[in-house]
């Protein structure tokens, strides 16, 4: 039901995403989902990886700090309103979720939203019991 | 102006002999009062009797900067709480400030050297003296305010900041002399220019300048853009704040109270006295205060002494511009920042591994103190709000401690240079 995230602090100072990025295409990462938080001095990269422990390590080897989150992934289907409804649902029930990023997956008609809440298990029940499927990270890595 | 001419132009025999008398006086006082001096007389066998002359004084045990930690806040205080009527703090090298404590002689005292200091330029009771040194523990502008009206000089009591408010009242009140830190100077030089202000309509003659460190180029500059007499104004909380010194218009040195602050230079490492035009470590002694009375006192700034003739007439003797310091201590803004105290403000956040390093600037004459610190496992959220927050949590307590606002900037790992010896934690690319 979960699916684990990596997080990579990034100075804003050049050349430092570049690095990180060539660093794990190098080592045959594949990226499945990418977000990026900014703020005047530096940013937080977010990424979904197949292997996260070899990237994980990949990353720290290369210089930066990074860990794992857990996260979860939906499905919401790819039109309007689509995001709004899960959104909806879990602001009724008073979920906090600390951020959220999307990514189109192209075999399905459906698009992936990838968001972090304080309240997990909470969660899982409450969008179960809407229907809203959750993928396992099978399911993510599967594109 | 010399305002007191009996003691700036006394001979040097007669004030050989008052500097004794007072000497001898207060060294029967802190030994009788302070029990931290006894016991330093006592383990080096020295007995009030034995100081009879100036001379003696190197008979004396030191004092530093960790004996005023060690015995904070009141423990050197020579004269009795209820007669201490003003207590001022400075920078300590950790969590506890420097304190000093002032009896109504004292405070007397002090507005006398500062007056002294005032007339050195130019002022006098027709005077408008606009103190923009910083109102409160600090004493730079509290010294300066009593010496002003010792004077019979109008004081604007304006303390720093708030730079328009400090032009307008500058034009409308007619000050004469402006009473500030140099880079502050600098900054109101601009600000005149930017704002177009016309100089004409100022009545600034001249300004005294000290609480940091600054060249002759820099006064020069002073002086050509603001038009005015720049003097230069040293002096420390321990000793009493500003008034140890000042220099005339002959610009030779800093002529010292020393009717007050008996001055020596010494070798930092040998601790023997230093003679005349050598650098080495000022040291003063306090022979006539009540409150705290610090005997052979080490600043760790860096000076010489001179005693031949001054063309102004004083025979009070003179202490080279101090440029540089025997410790690692910085002054920004004016207020004295010690690296240690940023560390033990770093090591008290449970996550932060105190990889850290302090750059220092000089943008636009605003000096600038930004603290690196590199982003440990331990210390990262994967949330931007709890960066921000940690952040804003070391912004805050850094402010709290060093009495100045920093800036704080999270670095990745590795970034800051690891070295064999001695960690470099400053760099300071200001150009003094």
């Amino acid at each position: 039901m979960l699916i684990k995230q990596i997080s990579v602090f990034i100075e804003n100072r050049k050349g430092r995403l570049a690095s990180l990025t060539k660093a794990l295409g190098q080592n045959g990462i594949d990226l499945i989902a990418l977000s990026i938080a900014d703020t005047t001095n530096f940013g937080i990269m977010r990424c979904i990886v197949e292997d996260s422990d070899k990237a994980l390590k990949i990353i720290k080897d290369a210089g930066f700090t990074a860990k794992t989150t857990e996260v979860l992934a939906v499905e919401v289907p790819d039109r309007p309103g689509g995001l709004a409804e899960v959104l909806g649902v879990l602001d009724s029930k008073d979920i906090d979720i600390e951020y959220l990023y999307s990514f189109v997956r192209s075999k399905t008609e459906n698009a992936l939203i990838l968001f972090r809440v304080e309240e997990i298990q909470k969660t899982i029940e409450i969008l179960t019991e809407k229907g809203i499927r959750i993928l396992t990270s099978k399911e993510v890595y599967s594109i | 102006m010399i305002y007191n001419e009996k003691i700036e132009c006394m001979s040097r025999d007669e004030m050989h002999n008052l500097q004794s008398k007072k000497l001898a006086e207060t060294v029967n006082r802190v030994y009788k009062n302070v029990p931290f001096y006894k016991d330093k007389m006592d383990k080096a066998g020295i007995k009030p009797e034995d100081i009879k002359s100036i001379d003696d004084i190197s008979k004396l045990p030191f004092t530093t900067k960790k004996d005023l930690r060690d015995n904070y806040p009141f423990g050197l205080f020579a004269a009795k709480q209820e007669d201490i009527v003003r207590i001022h703090a400075s920078s300590g090298t950790t969590g506890k400030p420097t304190v000093v404590g002032y009896t109504k002689k004292d405070i007397e005292n002090w507005a006398e050297v500062c007056a002294r200091t005032i007339a050195l330029a130019g002022g006098h009771k027709g005077s408008t003296v606009q103190v923009a040194y910083g109102y409160g523990l600090f004493t730079g502008g509290l010294g300066m305010h009593y010496g002003g009206e010792k004077l019979g000089a109008s004081v604007v009591p304006m303390s720093s900041g708030n730079t328009k408010k400090q032009l307008m009242l500058m034009e409308d009140f007619g000050t004469t002399i402006l009473c500030c830190t140099p880079s502050y100077a600098l900054y109101l030089a601009e600000a005149i220019e930017e704002m177009g202000i016309d100089r004409s309509k100022l009545k600034l003659k001249s300004g005294i300048f000290g609480a940091e460190p600054w060249s002759e180029q820099m006064r020069t500059q002073i002086e050509d853009r603001l038009k005015i007499k720049a003097r230069d104004i040293y002096g420390l909380s321990e000793i009493v704040g500003p008034g140890v010194s000042c220099d005339c218009e002959y610009k030779t040195g800093l002529h010292i109270n020393e009717d007050y602050f008996y001055p020596e230079i010494i070798d930092p490492d040998s601790l023997k006295q230093i003679g005349y035009d050598k650098k080495g470590e000022l040291v003063f002694t306090c022979i006539e205060k009540e409150g705290i009375p610090l005997l052979r006192y080490r600043t760790k700034d860096i000076s010489s002494l001179s005693n031949d003739e001054c063309g102004c007439g004083r025979t009070l003797v003179r202490m080279q511009k101090v440029m540089g310091r025997s410790d690692d201590m910085l002054i920004i803004r004016g207020v004295n920042v010690f690296p240690s105290q940023i560390e033990s403000v770093l090591v008290n956040f449970a996550d932060v591994e105190p990889h850290y390093q302090i750059i220092v600037e000089r943008k636009e004459n605003f000096d600038t103190l930004e603290i690196q610190v590199e982003v440990s496992e331990k210390m990262f959220s994967d949330e931007v709000r709890r960066l921000e927050m940690l952040r804003n949590n070391i912004k805050a307590e850094m402010q709290s401690v060093l009495g100045i606002s920093v800036d704080i900037k999270f670095v990745e790992p590795k970034t800051i240079v690891r070295s064999m010896g001695k960690a470099v934690r400053v760099i300071d690319n200001r150009k003094i």
